[in-house]
């Protein structure tokens, strides 16, 4: 009967003394379900059992690969692998189960891996870490030199110009991405003319509310929110995607068709963010500065024409453009980071997430970096 | 051919993707302690029938009953305690891959049988050596591995819980001819030894004339025939005979069987 039922007469081991020699009985049901004592009972029985006990397994009841395993444990895989020999009485198809179990059983056991804990593991891990760490960057540097290279040979070749996929990518990280950066950096635009209102209000200068909004969106929040957000949406797609085609033996299947997967995958995702993140960086600069402007109607008294004109006549086009220059520097890093780690997938399901949010919180990480060391160079500048 | 004995029912079953009509009216039964081999040409919904006997896909219309019971009927524990009685190997194999092989076969013993960690695992690797693989690839992982060793150790997960009825899909594709040799033995063997009905999909004519008790044939959307080898080759039936008669079929009923004349 199947082992998952529970039986009427779990299995039992008896050992009986029997002039001197020990005498093994096994009876019952020797199954999954009675797992846990048979286990038990063996580790008991196991050491008063010499070569020769006598054994009898003529009342042994249902049998499976496990009640066979722990058979094979308790008189070792070698003897019964004889069992047709000591033990004639039993049918054939239960001779050959316990055959099957013993000769499966019969090989060296595995040297298992041992897991540490020491100082010298932890200081070796460290080490690995800091060479991964190393690593990540040189592969980095070097991905970003194959993508620039590539650009640079399809560039003068329009025919080679992967139009549809660039179209199709264009509406996925850009168009698709409208409504969340719109929402997300009018609100922004209206939580800054509040901190403005609120601030400057005690020095009598709340009319510079509309200064310190112009000032941010153009310069920083248009560009960094919009690059925060398409490094959430966008990095982790590419790295997911690519990285479910390289689980799969897709990017393999590109390489011996004699295509470059640089140029088929990276090339179009690298593009398309360069073409969306500005584009996104306009908008968001629109839906923030519109916040502001609200905020600046219904609490400051500013009205929407003041506004308009206090914004042309304060703020330079120069400000714009420093936000809206930055934009495409972010976009190539944002994008090739999300292909890169995607590359970089193993063959397993773990191995997709980990890029992926390696690839989220790298590429958010480098926009951040870079907005900092921007915002010092054009300080130094007078730009 | 419904019998007392009938494990499964499958009665007029439909499947349908979007258009396209994959099962129209099938009936299909697997008994007690038989291997019922399952063949049919690419697309015929070999796949798609056991998913919907195992109750991973609901179908359009017909009914499933295992073990007397309509599967998509129950409620989920219940339903769970019959999916126990099954093992399932997936085309693919379908292993964990985040888990190392001894874990992927341990799991449904630690969830399901109660065991301790450290029995599990023991067992674990006898299911994983009786599958034919090495006692050194128990604590791999399926991305180290050839595609044979994780059909192998898919087997040995599809095992774990000594089910009663075995699902294969397509398990000795993929196979060097030994493998599929040995693995045609062992199942016989637990089929012998424990009773295990199985429900097997396959292309390898070896396989099927080695193992199999009965023989079903998808095609034109329903069974054709499902019945012992010998009444099946002789079946009147274009496919079925291009099928058994063609080169491979002849050479491997020839290899079963070398008292056989065509």
């Amino acid at each position: 009967m199947p082992s998952t039922l529970p039986s009427a007469s779990p299995g039992t081991l008896q050992l009986q003394p029997d002039a001197g020699a020990v005498h093994l009985r096994v009876a019952g049901d020797w199954t999954l379900a009675h797992y846990r004592h048979l286990r038990q009972a063996v580790e008991r029985a196991r050491a008063p059992l010499a070569a020769d006990s006598e054994i009898d397994l003529s009342a042994l009841g249902a049998l499976d690969t496990a009640g066979a395993g722990l058979l094979a444990e308790l008189i070792g895989p070698a003897r019964l692998a004889q069992v047709g020999r000591w033990a004639p009485g039993l049918p054939a198809e239960r001779l050959a189960l316990l055959g099957t179990v013993a000769q499966a059983l019969d090989q060296p056991p595995a040297e298992l891996p041992r897991a540490g804990w020491g100082l010298a593991d932890l200081l070796a891990h460290i080490g690995r870490s800091v060479q991964n760490l190393w690593r990540q960057q040189k592969q980095l540097l070097g991905f970003i030199g194959l993508t620039l290279q590539t650009l640079a040979v399809t560039l003068p070749r329009p025919w080679r110009w992967r139009v549809t996929s660039l179209a199709a990518h264009l509406e996925a990280t850009g168009l698709n991405a409208v409504p969340i950066v719109a929402l997300l950096t009018f609100l922004v635009g209206a939580v800054v003319a509040f901190l403005g209102a609120t601030v400057l209000a005690e020095f009598g200068a709340s009319v510079y509310t509309v200064n310190l909004v112009g000032f941010a969106f153009l310069r920083e929040f248009g560009v960094l929110l919009a690059a925060i957000l398409l490094a959430g949406r966008s990095a982790s797609a590419f790295a997911a995607q690519i990285g479910s085609m390289k689980a799969q033996e897709e990017i393999d299947a590109i390489r011996t068709l004699g295509l470059s997967p640089v140029e088929l995958l990276v090339l179009p995702r690298v593009l398309a963010m360069l073409i969306a993140l500005p584009a996104l960086t306009f908008v968001g600069m629109l839906c923030g500065l519109a916040g502001g402007l609200v905020v600046c109607a219904l609490t400051l008294d500013i009205s929407p024409l003041m506004y308009l004109t206090i914004l042309q006549r304060d703020i330079a086009l120069s400000h714009f453009l420093v936000g809206l220059g930055k934009a495409p520097v972010f976009a190539f890093v944002i994008a090739v980071i999300g292909c890169l780690e995607g590359f970089k997938v193993g063959g397993s399901a773990q191995s997709v997430g980990e890029h992926t949010t390696s690839s989220v919180v790298q590429s958010i990480f480098m926009v951040i970096l870079l907005d900092a060391i921007a915002a010092m160079f054009f300080m130094e500048m007078g730009w | 051919m419904s019998g007392p004995q009938a494990l499964i029912e499958v009665r007029g079953l439909v499947n349908r993707f979007g258009r396209q009509t994959v099962h129209e009216g099938l009936d299909l039964d697997i008994r007690r302690g038989e291997i019922l081999g399952v063949v049919g040409g690419s697309g015929t919904g070999k796949s798609v029938l056991l998913r919907s006997i195992v109750g991973l896909r609901r179908p359009n219309a017909g009914s499933v009953r295992v073990f007397g019971e309509d599967l998509l009927a129950l409620s989920g524990e219940r339903r769970s305690r019959i999916e126990q009685r099954f093992g399932v190997l997936f085309q693919r194999g379908a292993l964990f891959t985040s888990l190392n092989l001894q874990e992927n076969v341990a799991l449904p013993l630690v969830e399901h049988a109660g065991l301790s960690r450290a029995d599990a695992e023991r067992l674990a690797r006898l299911k994983l050596a009786l599958a034919g693989l090495p006692p050194d690839a128990a604590c791999k992982y399926p991305d180290e591995l050839s595609g044979g060793m994780v059909k192998r150790a898919a087997l040995a997960r599809a095992l774990a819980l000594d089910p009663e009825v075995l699902f294969l899909d397509e398990p000795t594709a993929g196979l060097d001819p030994i493998g599929a040799a040995a693995f045609d033995q062992l199942l016989l063997t637990l089929r012998d030894a424990l009773g295990l009905s199985v429900f097997l999909v396959t292309h390898d004519l070896d396989t099927l004339y080695t193992l199999c008790d009965r023989v079903a044939v998808l095609a034109r959307r329903r069974v054709l025939v499902a019945d012992r080898l010998e009444a099946v080759e002789a079946t009147d039936d274009p496919w079925i005979r291009d099928y058994f008669h063609g080169p491979r079929g002849r050479s491997a009923q020839r290899a079963a069987d070398p008292s056989r004349e065509n």
